[in-house]
């Protein structure tokens, strides 16, 4: 049915143990090649750790699915390589307008701050985004990636999972140290493991209709309460990469589905909405039912869930994949640790802490945008409209417009990881938070502060305009050539043309981290802040390090 | 942390009183609804502290259920 894509068909190759019946022991199995789960095998390879990973389809997502990609996420593809062919293909924006009626009642910037290199958010269909992160994880020798293997059982042993996994070639068995399970909300693992998936269901139906047209909307978010095209309902419209634009309707939960996607009733719903003169092409109609549910935890033995497998929300905020990929980032560098003996497997239950806490505050603010969006109750809708009437002329009130809070990175405050600041310090780097960029010069070459931190921790001396004293870089270089994968890097205010240190060319890196000479930063590999202090001090820095790879710190 | 007053404030009560129920006059309860709402939208944004707001809310649920 697409016009604008054709989708790739990935050949199914017999893998040597199936061929064979020799049954190897993988250290990770990835179960499931969307997003997520691709996302993880990248990051593994880049961590030298091989993957296998199982898809049970050949090809990418069919149809009408994710569309808008949030900074955070994109940062992490960045790190992987694969960012930037995504954000040269999708369509670029950071502006949001609300209207109610014909009137608009709220308008937001999501990147108000200069001097970032990843844009706010992106549009891109997910059939592209998949098919990018299977060409970059085609070119690692670490990564199999094994199509039309669908996991038919997963057995927990003392020290392994075994899985059963039905190929066109018939079923074999396949063994593994630790099993990711990236299989998606309907999740067949979590099914076989017996586990609760709860949280509600929104009783509403959506019609997604994406449509190929030539038109000059700008490349914006634009959502209406009432729209004079769609009477008592809400409407969505965003542009997409290839002039296709996706557009979506609240129908009611009276809504009979199929009926609801034949053209004939397709077609006077978007001609209402684009103008009877604009010429269109339907490239994909579904209709959907929203819910927000997720597991208890995420961790369950040497079987860890990320991404819709482990929860799952309603797209307004684009909080899915969003919160999936950093799942992956999550989990990926501390089961790369354990792996290696440089980290106690209880490690990994941060992951289910940090990684819960995120999804909670998912499910929040989704749960809160649909019910807005969907108000459950008369006295809820008499307050939505009440908003919505008052956002005209009361500012107050335009705040509380609600048509989906878009995804924003999670900050882990109570994570076991963090070493409680000691040292005063202002601004948002607070223990716990996603690292933000700023721009760097190295070598006399501009680049940003998220190509510095690379995938290892990383030690941030701000050495202001003097030299970075003696006993610092000896400790630093000491810690660089210890058992963590650790790079530490000296943050100057002026050129001095040293190697390797980090200009802060304007002075972003000092706001945004509120930097004075002295000040050190210990950053996780996944980019998050682990601990800060005032002045240096070698042993506050190792207690702290090893607090962050989940070491119990006595205090 | 404010605290909900719950002490008589005005100075002419029943001038007050005469206020909230002249607003209403003329409406359809559903209109009357609406202005209750978009009223109390007003109100709470006024008073600007979700502590005060949530103890007013617990206090005007007594009695009800
Ligand atoms: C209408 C709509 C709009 C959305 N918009 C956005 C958005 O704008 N932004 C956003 O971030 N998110 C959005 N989402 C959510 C997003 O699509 C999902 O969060 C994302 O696809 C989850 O990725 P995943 O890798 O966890 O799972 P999935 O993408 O579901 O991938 C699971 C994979 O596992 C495989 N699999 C399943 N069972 C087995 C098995 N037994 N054995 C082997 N393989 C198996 C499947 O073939 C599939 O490839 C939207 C979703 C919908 C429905």
């Amino acid at each position: 049915m697409h016009a604008t894509f054709s989708y790739p068909k990935y050949s199914f190759t017999p893998s040597d143990e199936q061929r064979t019946g020799n049954v190897r022991r993988h250290p990770v199995v990835i179960v499931g090649a969307g997003p997520v789960g691709l996302t993880a095998a990248l990051d593994f390879a880049r961590k030298g750790v091989p993957v296998v990973v199982l898809d049970a389809e050949d090809t990418v997502s069919v149809g009408s699915r994710a569309v808008c990609y949030a900074k955070r996420a994109l940062e992490v593809w960045d790190r992987l390589g694969v960012g930037q062919r995504m954000i040269d293909k999708g369509v670029v924006w950071k502006i949001g307008k609300v209207f109610n009626g014909d009137r608009m009642v709220y308008q937001f910037d999501l990147l108000p701050e200069p001097d970032h290199k990843i844009p706010a958010f992106i549009n891109l269909q997910q059939y592209y985004l998949e098919d990018f992160l299977v060409a970059q994880a085609r070119k690692s020798d670490l990564i199999d990636l094994r199509w039309l293997s669908r996991v038919i059982s997963a057995r927990q042993e003392a020290d392994h999972v075994v899985l059963q996994v039905e190929t066109p070639d018939g079923v074999h068995a396949v063994e593994a140290d630790w099993v990711i399970a990236c299989d998606g909300a309907k999740s067949s693992v979590r099914k076989m493991m017996g586990l609760e998936f709860q949280g509600e269901v929104f009783k509403d139906r959506f019609l997604i209709a994406d449509v190929v047209m030539k038109a000059d909307f700008p490349a914006e978010r634009w959502f209406w309460f009432d729209p004079p095209f769609h009477r008592k309902q809400s409407a969505l419209l965003h542009m997409q990469p290839d002039n296709v634009w996706r557009l979506d309707f609240q129908l009611g939960w009276d809504a009979d589905p199929e009926e609801e996607k034949k053209p004939e009733r397709v077609i006077p719903r978007v001609q209402a909405m684009l103008g009877a003169d604009t010429p269109f092409e339907l490239e994909w109609v579904s209709v959907y039912t929203f819910q927000c549910r997720r597991l208890d935890r995420f961790r369950h033995g040497r079987i860890l869930f990320a991404g819709d497998s482990a929860h799952q929300v309603s797209p307004f905020g684009a909080r899915g994949a969003n919160s999936g990929v950093p799942d992956a980032d999550n989990l990926v560098w501390k089961l790369a640790l354990v792996l290696d003996g440089k980290a106690p497997e209880s490690l990994l239950d941060s992951y289910c802490d940090e990684r819960v806490a995120a999804a909670k505050e998912n499910i929040l603010n989704s749960t809160r945008s649909t019910d807005f969006i969907t108000p459950k109750s008369e006295m809820s809708r008499v307050f939505r409209d009440a908003v919505l009437e008052l956002a005209v002329d009361q500012p107050f009130a335009r705040a509380l417009v609600n048509s989906g809070r878009l995804s924003t990175p999670t900050t882990y405050t109570d994570s076991p990881l963090n070493t409680p600041d000691g040292d005063r310090f202002a601004g948002r780097m607070v223990p716990g938070a996603p690292a933000t960029d700023a721009p760097v010069e190295r070598d006399g070459l501009s680049g940003w502060l998220m190509e510095v931190l690379d995938g290892r921790f990383t030690v941030l001396y701000a050495a202001g305009d003097g030299p970075v004293p003696a006993e610092v870089a000896e400790a630093l270089d000491g810690l660089a050539a210890g058992p963590l994968p650790l790079a530490w890097h000296a943050v100057t205010d002026r050129r001095r043309g040293i190697a390797g240190e980090l200009v802060d060319s304007a002075g972003r890196l000092r706001e945004r981290y509120d930097l004075t000479p002295g000040s050190v930063y210990l950053i996780r590999p996944d980019q998050h802040i682990a601990a800060r202090w005032r002045r240096f001090d070698a042993a506050a820095l190792s207690a702290a390090l090893d607090r962050a790879v989940g070491h119990t710190v006595s205090r | 942390m404010a605290k909900l007053m719950t002490e008589q404030r005005f100075a002419s009560p029943d001038d007050v009183y005469q206020l909230l129920i002249d607003s209403h006059r003329d409406l359809t309860p559903e209109q009357s609804t609406r202005l209750n709402a978009k009223l109390i939208l007003l109100l709470a944004n006024h008073i600007g502290d979700a502590e005060v707001l949530a103890e007013a809310l617990r206090v005007a649920r007594q009695g009800i259920e």
